[in-house]
């Protein structure tokens, strides 16, 4: 299984300055999977997303993409291994359009298949063509995820880190992006690693999910088997389903 | 009911007049209390080394006439007439906005037939010595900072990056020019392109380790960039003869056919048959920083539908996002300060070119915040907004060494180019309470669907760092 992995994170460690924010952590995402990260505020999911970007770096622990170690890689260089990222907050250019935003994030390729993709980044999020010629920052929450999501995307990645696609949006914007993402997996076998505050979204979503908390990694199975037990129901879904 | 309106309108207005009288009066007197001490008296010193008070009612009763007249016709027609128009736009919505006037829609092709012929206009109204004064203070003058801006704009508009020190480019530029030309006597086409090439490699060499630093802290390291520069200049003594600068730097040719020198063989006026006058070299220079002003606007343009110019605005809005998008922001840092600093290094070893003459005393901290007044005045990023701001505040510092009838009112010893900061400050002012960001604060998108469209900046959200 591990040799297998599209993405093996092993025992690492990340510091914010002197304060340990991961402890040994170890997470597998293999080929085609949609794997869910959750945990609370503050457990260190985001910090796991940056930690495989190179920002801050692992102090201890290695991570390897498609066998190659991109534990101490540039954070650009591990962009160009072709994962690509929705950061956390969306991080979309606010005084750029939405073309050149999508632009930005085809600029791996030098905008090689720019125009076929898209294309297809239209199907999967009408909303943004409605919206093309607009400057990113007078989007809405919705759009802008979606936007961020779409950026990432036409870097035609092996694998999308996701972080927090959910966060301040309404259900019902929650849900297409939701079904967005289950269809990219579905038709194009894109690799998804998903952080997610929305545990009950995202498990349900996920076909493995790993639950964190302060920093470790305290649980993991199938999206169904962490949806069924009690310690996480208890946790992150009893009193509201988002 | 018709006389009733007319009837409360008089009322209305004699009540505004009775108002503006009143804040008048006040005005006047707070100006009063505020310049009795500061202007009505003055120490100076006698011929005997005394200190002596000098009395200056007359400019006392001057100012407070201006603030209070100033105040009456602010309130009594200036706000009525605001109201009135934001009435006016109120009641019509957007009926204005569909048809832009033909000046706004042609305004860069006006202005640039008219930087064409502007020594031709110049020519023809004031003959050819009284040209001289207009194509030289205002024409060059303007157009190196206009270029000097357009350089900056490249660093701070686009990439995002503040530079303090960007006149240290120019006297890169300028000494390179100066030193090898005096030296080797090499011409000013040789050194033009080595002086572009040695800014940018000073660009590179401050951009390598500043590459970590952002916003304010950016700022002051490149400040200091500037400030070493000109301390070496004037503490190199050997090589730049320090604060007595360098003298004699030669005149650029003709494209090496025709020398601008009244002395030589091929000099201009003879070659073509032409009384000889100082005038054609002026012309010429005009003409020569039109065309690298022209070049670097070109450049811009072009860089900025590119990727590395897609990468320089990415990275103005999101570092962070910009690098987990794959884009080096290294090599996009520095090219950006590289080429910013080349067309520094161009503007300088111009400047050497048309003063003859090079000293630290040029390169002072004062320019690089001149040149940056400009960029932020002119809106960042706005070819066409810089170049008005450079107008403005250079053309307007022209314009107040022109005003030598304010000696009559301020005494024979009152130089009104000193002023020029009041300037400068007033320009800031108003345009940061009116426009807040820059002349023209619109980006111009870059990639277009199916026309331009440009969305006014006010409705989008300021990139960080």
């Amino acid at each position: 299984m591990a040799a297998k992995a599209l993405l093996q994170v092993e025992g690492v460690e990340t510091y914010y300055g002197n304060i340990r924010a991961l402890s040994g952590v170890t997470v597998a995402v293999n080929e085609g999977e949609i794997v869910a990260l959750i945990g609370a505020n503050g457990a260190g999911k985001s910090t796991l997303m940056m930690t495989i970007f190179g920002s801050p770096r692992a102090r201890t622990g290695k991570i390897t993409f498609a066998g190659t170690d991109i534990t101490e890689m540039p954070t650009h260089e591990i962009a160009r291994m072709r994962i690509a990222q929705s950061p956390e907050g969306r991080r979309i250019f606010p005084r750029m359009t939405v073309k050149e935003n999508l632009q930005m994030g085809a600029s791996l390729d030098n905008l090689q298949h720019f125009d076929e993709d898209v294309e297809k980044m239209f199907t999967l999020f009408p909303r943004l063509k409605e919206r093309i010629a607009q400057r990113g920052g007078t989007l809405s929450g919705g759009e802008q995820q979606m936007l961020s999501i779409a950026r990432a995307l036409m870097a035609r990645p092996k694998l999308l880190l996701l972080d927090e696609p959910s966060l301040g949006l309404a259900p019902l914007i929650v849900k297409q992006i939701f079904d967005a993402i289950r269809e990219l997996n579905r038709t194009q076998g894109l690799t998804v690693f998903l952080v997610e505050q929305n545990a009950f979204g995202a498990l349900k979503l996920a076909n493995r999910g790993y639950v964190m908390v302060n920093g470790k990694v305290t649980m993991s199975g199938t999206g169904k088997e962490l949806l069924a037990d009690p310690e996480v129901r208890a946790a992150y879904l009893e009193g509201g389903r988002h | 009911m018709a006389i009733s309106t007319a009837a409360s309108d008089k009322a209305a207005g004699n009540n505004v007049f009775a108002t503006a009288i009143r804040e008048g009066l006040y005005a006047g007197l707070i100006a009063f209390g505020l310049f009795v001490l500061l202007i009505g008296l003055k120490t100076d010193q006698n011929i005997r080394n005394e200190l002596v008070i000098v009395q200056r009612w007359g400019l006392l009763a001057i100012m407070v006439v201006i603030a209070a007249v100033g105040r009456f016709a602010y309130i009594a027609y200036a706000v009525p007439a605001i109201e009135r128009r934001r009435a006016a736009k109120a009641a019509a919505p957007a009926a204005t906005s569909v048809e832009e006037s033909f000046l706004k829609r042609n305004l860069n092709t006006i202005g640039l037939a008219f930087l064409f012929l502007f020594p031709a206009i110049v020519v023809t109204f004031s003959g050819l010595q009284g040209s001289l004064k207009w194509i030289d203070n205002f024409g060059i003058q303007i157009l190196i900072y206009v270029m000097l801006a357009w350089g900056l704009n490249i660093v701070v508009g686009l990439a995002g990056l503040l530079d303090l020190g960007y006149v240290a480019f120019y006297a890169v530029g300028a000494y390179c020019y100066a030193l090898l030309g005096t030296e080797f006597g090499w011409s000013f086409w040789i050194l033009l392109p080595a002086a572009g090439a040695m800014a940018a490699m000073w660009g590179i060499i401050l951009g390598f380790p500043v590459l970590r630093l952002r916003g304010d802290y950016l700022a002051i390291v490149t400040l200091a960039f500037g400030e070493i520069i000109r301390l070496v200049l004037i503490n190199w003594r050997e090589v730049t003869n320090g604060v007595a600068g360098i003298s004699g730097i030669p005149k650029v040719t003709f494209f090496g056919l025709m020398s601008f020198n009244i002395s030589d063989e091929n000099y201009f006026g003879k070659v073509l048959g032409l009384a000889p006058s100082g005038v054609y070299y002026k012309i010429f220079l005009y003409y020569l920083i039109l065309l690298l002003c022209l070049l670097t606007a070109f450049v811009t343009i072009r860089l900025r539908r590119m990727p590395v110019g897609r990468a320089w605005e990415a990275l103005r809005e999101d570092e962070i996002a910009c690098r987990s998008l794959g884009i080096n922001t290294t090599n996009t840092k520095l090219t950006a300060f590289a080429i910013g600093a080349m067309f520094g290094g161009f503007a300088g070893s111009f400047f050497a070119a048309r003063q003859g003459f090079v000293s630290p005393e040029s390169f002072i901290f004062l320019e690089s915040a001149v040149i940056l007044a400009i960029v932020v005045l002119g809106g960042m990023g706005s070819l066409t907004g810089i170049a008005i701001a450079a107008v403005v505040m250079i053309g307007g510092t022209e314009i107040l060494r022109e005003m030598q009838f304010l000696k009559m009112v301020f005494g024979p010893s009152f130089t009104p180019e000193l002023y020029r900061m009041l300037l400068f400050g007033l320009a800031m002012v108003v345009v940061m309470v009116w426009k807040p960001r820059g002349f023209v604060g619109s980006r111009e998108p870059t990639a277009f669907l199916y026309k331009r469209k440009a969305v006014s900046s006010a409705f989008t959200k300021e990139g960080h760092g």
